[in-house]
């Protein structure tokens, strides 16, 4: 933990002594609201350059560009068939998994470009896990829900209860599920369900979580229960979260990104990126009359 | 509404309320007369099941009850129907049926396991599929010939000419497209959440199938096996092509796996042959042959069932 720290630190004081030569990131800072903290001040774990996505010949995205930081959450919003979620799934390379989907313009996370020949998306996706937006338990034991990922890692087997039950805990589940963890995990709430696929996703260490419409399908108790671990979560994770809900991307990120759809010469719907900024500014004073009318209930 | 004020008030409100909600007897007429439609027609098709092994056991009943012991114990007699007997049958069946599912299950299963989850949506796989789906539907004699051809023939090297390995061969090929497409819906059936969830946290393709997918599918893919197995074991054209012994058959001194590569005959071949002789006697024989049929594919059913219920761990 310790080494840990200083290694995060000496990349922030290397971050900060490169932040005048970067023309993107120092045109970022002077855009950016002066009397909060800097955002830019943070490790970039992901930036997107000129990305487009295609399902086949439809463009579902175009020309998004903008930076993931570490230890924040970073909320995608929007309205329906804007993207954000073809997007979400572009940083784990999940959409690998769709016939004829691809990608054009880079992501980088950390430097390396995820979309390189070379890149294994395994590997990828052991750093970058993921939560969906219904929770998808395994027709398993609580146990072997959480401990599926670990095992797959080669962790030993003397080591599994003890990262199991500290991924419990850390998605605030332990307490509910401690004497039944040889129990179907399908007989747990929705709620419950979703902290356990928290869990199973933050077993194998991952440096980033992935949150596609965490909430949606659940109650509003259930939702706030979440949110709280998102919180909480985000200290030792960096989180990229898409949402529907606008008071909950107002209450949890740092960063927002508003999506929009937008029709092209030929009248088919293409996603874009209408503003990133700070979660305050977007909320309170955005760049964009687009995001204001959307963030205002007046459309979407 | 007014507020009931007086006692009086409010009973009558009441009565109309209750008499509001009360069931008519006409409020659902076509569901009544729906589920009385879907329950005279399974009535049928069980009456109909009742009906036909009651006339078995009926037509059977003399030998059933004479001689079983002879019956199953006792070669095919051409002499007379009293000697005759179901045993080679009962021997040959059993073989085919090994010998198909050695040749069908796994050829059917990794087919299935291809085209679901390595060539997906591609046109050769959907071009595959609906070839495999009318395949299923090509009478057994066609397969037949084709046994006949190429297993008997072609391949008498493999198959020593006509044997239980040709005849298994034959039959495999008939189930094959019936396997390949249970177990393709048995796949297709498996969540999508559970992939991407088992992709999610790092898993390779291989660990997502063997872990997940097919976990997840065995015992639907089991399920549809059996049964295209059980309807191999009552096919009696394609194996009289092939050239099953309609006579009588020694099976000298060679032990159970040399009669592989022998002559071989199966029950549904022998109820044919019962079938075909003149006399009542001959008939009961055909019936008694049908019934230890049915028992047979009863117990591979059963079996079926007994190892889905191990495998399937209910959550």
């Amino acid at each position: 933990m310790v080494e840990t720290n200083n290694l995060n630190e000496s990349a922030r004081e290397e971050k900060k002594t490169t932040i005048s030569l970067s023309p993107t990131i120092s045109s970022m800072a002077t855009r950016g609201d002066e009397s909060t903290a800097d955002p830019s001040a943070a490790e970039v774990i992901f930036d997107v350059e000129k990305l487009d996505a295609f399902y086949g010949d439809f463009k579902a995205l175009s020309n998004v560009s903008l930076q993931v930081y570490k230890s924040q959450v970073t909320a995608f919003i929007g309205p329906s068939g804007c993207g954000k979620s073809t997007f979400l799934r572009c940083f784990n390379r999940m959409n690998d998994l769709i016939e004829g989907a691809r990608v054009e313009g880079t992501i980088k996370y950390r430097g390396a470009d995820l979309y390189d020949e070379e890149v294994d998306p395994v590997e990828v996706r052991r750093r970058i896990g993921m939560v969906f937006q219904k929770p998808n338990p395994f027709p398993k034991s609580i146990f072997e829900n959480v401990a599926y990922g670990p095992r797959l890692s080669g962790l030993k087997k003397s080591k599994l209860a003890e990262t199991v039950e500290k991924s419990l805990r850390r998605s605030a589940l332990w307490d509910e599920v401690k004497d039944r963890l040889s129990a179907s995990a399908y007989g747990l709430s929705g709620g419950q369900q979703q902290r356990l696929c928290i869990a199973r996703a933050i077993a194998v260490q991952p440096d980033v979580v992935l949150m596609d419409e965490p909430c949606s399908a659940l109650d509003p108790i259930a939702t706030a229960r979440i949110e709280e671990l998102i919180t909480e979560l985000k200290s030792e994770y960096t989180i990229v979260i898409v949402t529907h809900n606008m008071q909950q991307a107002a209450r949890m990120s740092d960063q927002t990104a508003f999506f929009s759809v937008a029709l092209d010469s030929h009248g088919s719907r293409t996603g874009e990126l209408v503003e990133f900024d700070k979660t305050e500014t977007i909320f309170t004073n955005p760049n964009d009359s687009r995001t204001e009318a959307y963030i205002t209930g007046r459309v979407g | 509404m007014r507020l009931a004020s007086s006692p009086a008030d409010i009973a009558i409100q009441t009565a109309k309320t209750r008499q509001s909600l009360q069931r008519r007897p006409q409020a659902d007429l076509p569901g009544t007369l729906f589920k009385w439609l879907l329950i005279s027609f399974t009535g049928f098709a069980i009456a109909f099941l009742g009906v036909l092994v009651v006339v078995m056991v009926n037509d059977g009943w003399s030998v059933l009850s004479g001689r079983l012991s002879g019956f199953l114990s006792n070669g095919f007699s051409q002499r007379s129907a009293q000697d005759a007997g179901v045993w080679q049958g009962i021997v040959g069946s059993v073989q085919i049926g090994i010998a198909t599912a050695l040749f069908a299950i796994p050829v059917g299963i990794a087919t299935a396991i291809y085209l679901v989850e390595y060539a997906t949506g591609g046109w050769f796989a959907r071009a595959v599929e609906l070839n495999v789906r009318n395949l299923a539907g090509v009478p057994s004699i066609v397969y037949g010939l084709l046994g006949l051809t190429v297993f008997v023939k072609t391949l008498d090297g493999f198959t020593q000419g006509k044997t239980v390995i040709a005849g298994g061969l034959t039959l495999a090929a008939m189930v094959l497209p019936i396997i390949v497409i249970t177990s393709v819906e048995a796949l297709k059936a498996v969540p999508q959440g559970i992939r991407e969830a088992a992709y999610g946290v790092g898993a390779t393709k291989w660990e997502v199938l063997s872990r997940q997918i097919l976990p997840a599918a065995v015992s639907t893919i089991l399920t549809g096996t059996v049964l295209s197995l059980a309807r191999a074991l009552g096919e009696a054209a394609p194996l009289i092509l092939v050239g099953a012994a309609t006579g009588f058959i020694s099976f000298g001194d060679s032990n159970f796996l040399e009669t592989f590569t022998g002559p071989f005959t199966a029950l549904p071949v022998l109820i044919f042959n019962f079938a075909r002789q003149p006399g009542e006697d001959w008939s009961a024989n055909a019936a008694a042959a049908s019934v230890v049929i049915l028992i047979l594919v009863l117990m591979i059913n059963g079996a079926a069932l007994y190892f889905r219920n191990r495998f399937e761990k209910k959550w």
